[in-house]
């Protein structure tokens, strides 16, 4: 271990809670079932021991499903919640926001707001006016901290409460799905703030789904599933588990539901589609896509195929292609087998997508979400010390270009 | 958490600041109605105990005696309500932020407190025109105000931990304190009682920390001739009851307060 001091320590923390399986509001119903021996709830474990550490200076991310317990994980560290099992140590003051704008009364002004969440979170007037200009000049609201918060619009609304979360200055700020607020300029002061924040040593929890966020900010993250902890450690590793993850349940799916998938009321030209990836998930640039499509065409039509390999990060077509030069005609059990490669490109989350289409370009049968094959493309034969290499290889492609010096 | 320190400080009064800013939001006249409202209101009952309601002790100033005794109950039923339900309706808070829960029972008190307040001067215009003078006696109203506080938050704590759990609450202690009302000397004084030949129920009465509270306003305020429990009840163990009952109700008040505030959170 480094001498790094310890910001907040989650030791074995385990957490649960007793859901009623009767509504047990009235006073009635509690003494009935005291005197009966019903315990009227049913225990939910959402945290299984869980633990881990987080860094002075840590922009740490936590990642999670929905229902995967990092909420609760949060407010745990929060203290909000108490856990049932084990201890979380926080050191220094903690400023946490599990939602934007909590305690903000529209009938204050935006100055009276300011100062009422600040002494929410723990801080004297003295301490809020030190912060008070920051926040309303990173808020973009100076002519407007006069006017009642039922006057704000929505925006405005949460642009106040998220320069009050990130102009607080406490020693450990959490923040829960936060990212996404605020117009395109708002977003993008935003995203320089973190880099700041991730700078700055300070420390920063930072609850999200978004892939994106975790790599460009945390240079630490820890996924969290079923209330243990799946992973942990460099973001890359956590945030492509998480994504890897997420695809497997739905392939499991397709084993059972194949024989099962009945015909539908339309005109069925084309059926028993199936997508099969010959390839493994990870593979290196220099190694080839292959795949096989089998399905029954039903009439006599002509078909062709498209398929698409689609960044899941960055949401756009790496690469497109179709077999319109080669149409293939009649009815019958058709095979088709497709070999490509990506040999340019840098690290790669893609699904493949593909279509059976008609000779008018009409969908006939495509590939479902569950049998979307996710494909990962890893440089591999960067050494881990080259520096310069592997900040090249942040890109979408490879770097090919030269340098020339002129003094 | 210690609920005195610095920052809840800081929190009470930024919560009273801003309950205190909106209770007359929109009106025109604004704060004047927290002077106007009990003015008027104190004019009508003054006028209905003096010319209608024959419950006359026959001892000087018995209107005054009732106004005070009535306001002084206004604020205990206030008080104990408005903290029984503070924590349920600030449950969003409670939510997503950790601060000290016993701020937010306290707050409601000391609300409720400022009310009483206001109603006190009002109320001792109405003695000042009744030729009640002005000396040090008013003083006790400080000693009595803090007792009352004890008990009102004692209570205003346990009410509002149960109230989390069983909203039942809710109905029965609105039955509870319209009994307590008429069972405390209130609209009528303990002088009353005794005149009726009631002197064993009168000693009874008076173990409750409110007649005590009352009366004992009664007798230093009003008229020296008041009847005070302490005067009453021979045994002054059992006369120093309701001076310590506050004290007790407010410590256990908060130690079950503490032991349930942990899952609020959770159960809201």
């Amino acid at each position: 271990m480094t001498e790094k001091k310890i910001a907040v320590k989650v030791d074995h923390v385990s957490k649960f809670f007793k859901l009623p399986t009767e509504a047990t509001q009235s006073l009635r119903t509690a003494l009935v079932n005291r005197f009966k021996g019903i315990k009227g709830y049913k225990e939910q474990h959402v945290l299984k021991d869980v633990s881990f550490e987080v860094e002075e200076g840590d922009f740490f991310g936590i990642l999670g499903r929905n229902g995967s317990g990092k909420s609760t994980l949060l407010k745990i560290i929060s203290q909000i919640y108490v856990p049932e099992k084990g201890s979380v140590t926080v050191n220094g003051k903690l400023v946490s926001f599990i939602e934007l704008g909590v305690g903000f009364n529209p009938e204050l002004t935006g100055r009276e707001n300011v100062y009422m969440n600040g002494a929410m979170l723990g801080f004297t007037p003295e301490e809020i006016d030190g912060m008070y200009d920051d926040i309303v000049e990173f808020a973009e609201l100076k002519e407007f901290m006069n006017q009642k918060l039922k006057n704000y619009s929505s925006g405005m609304q949460v642009r106040l409460a998220f320069s009050v979360a990130i102009k607080a200055q406490g020693d450990v700020l959490i923040l829960d799905e936060v990212l996404a607020v605020g117009d395109e300029a708002f977003q993008r002061k935003c995203n320089d703030y973190f880099m700041e924040r991730k700078k700055s040593g300070k420390t920063t929890i930072l609850v999200t789904h978004d892939m994106g966020a975790v790599k460009k900010y945390c240079n630490k993250a820890v996924l969290i599933e079923h209330g243990l902890v799946k992973a942990f450690g460099n973001p890359e590793n956590v945030a492509n588990q998480y994504s890897f993850d997420n695809t497997v349940p739905l392939h499991q799916e397709v084993a059972e539901d194949e024989q099962e998938e009945a015909p539908q009321e339309e005109v069925v030209q084309v059926e028993n589609f199936k997508l099969q990836l010959l390839t493994p998930n990870r593979i290196s640039p220099a190694d080839a896509i292959h795949f096989q499509i089998e399905f029954d065409v039903l009439e006599d039509i002509k078909t062709y195929i498209a398929l698409s390999l689609t960044d899941i990060d960055r949401n756009i077509w790496i690469y497109n292609d179709n077999s319109m030069d080669q149409m293939m005609e009649g009815k019958g059990h058709k095979k088709v087998h497709y070999t490509c490669s990506l040999p340019n490109v840098n690290d790669l989350k893609m699904k493949l997508e593909v279509t059976v289409r008609d000779e008018d370009g009409q969908m006939l049968a495509f590939s479902d979400a569950t049998q979307t094959p996710i494909i990962f493309v890893n440089r591999d034969d960067i050494a881990p010390d080259d520096k310069s290499a592997l900040d090249s290889a942040s890109g979408l492609i490879q770097r090919n270009g030269s340098w020339t010096m002129q003094n | 958490m210690n609920p005195f320190s610095k920052e809840n400080q800081i929190l009470l009064r930024e919560m009273i600041k801003t309950d205190f800013k909106l209770r007359y939001q929109g009106s025109l006249i604004g704060h004047l109605w927290s002077i106007l409202k009990p003015m008027m209101l104190f004019t009508i009952m003054y006028l209905v105990f003096i010319r209608f309601l024959r419950i006359d002790d026959g001892t000087p100033h018995t209107a005054v005696g009732v106004l005070f005794s009535m306001v002084t109950w206004n604020f205990f039923a206030e008080a104990t309500n408005m903290g029984m339900l503070s924590i349920v309706t600030r449950g969003d808070l409670l939510r997503k932020l950790n601060f000290s829960k016993e701020i937010i029972v306290i707050s409601s008190v000391a609300s409720a407190g400022i009310n009483y307040s206001i109603n006190l001067l009002v109320v001792l215009v109405f003695a000042l025109i009744n030729g009640i003078s002005l000396s040090v006696n008013f003083l006790i109203l400080i000693p009595l105000f803090l007792e009352l506080v004890l008990l009102a938050s004692g209570i205003a704590f346990i009410l509002s931990s149960l109230f989390v759990k069983y909203r039942d609450i809710g109905p029965i202690w609105e039955v509870i304190m319209q009994a307590g009302m008429y069972g405390t000397p209130i609209i009528y004084s303990i002088t009353y009682v005794l005149q009726k030949g009631q002197e064993s129920i009168a000693k009874v009465l008076m173990l409750n920390p409110m007649a005590q509270i009352v009366q004992d306003i009664r007798h230093f305020i009003v008229f020296e001739g008041n009847v005070r429990g302490w005067d009453l009840i021979n045994n002054h163990f059992i006369a120093l009851i309701p001076y310590v009952l506050p004290i007790i109700i407010f410590v256990i008040g908060l130690l079950i307060f503490k032991k349930n505030s942990k899952y609020f959170a959770e159960i809201l």
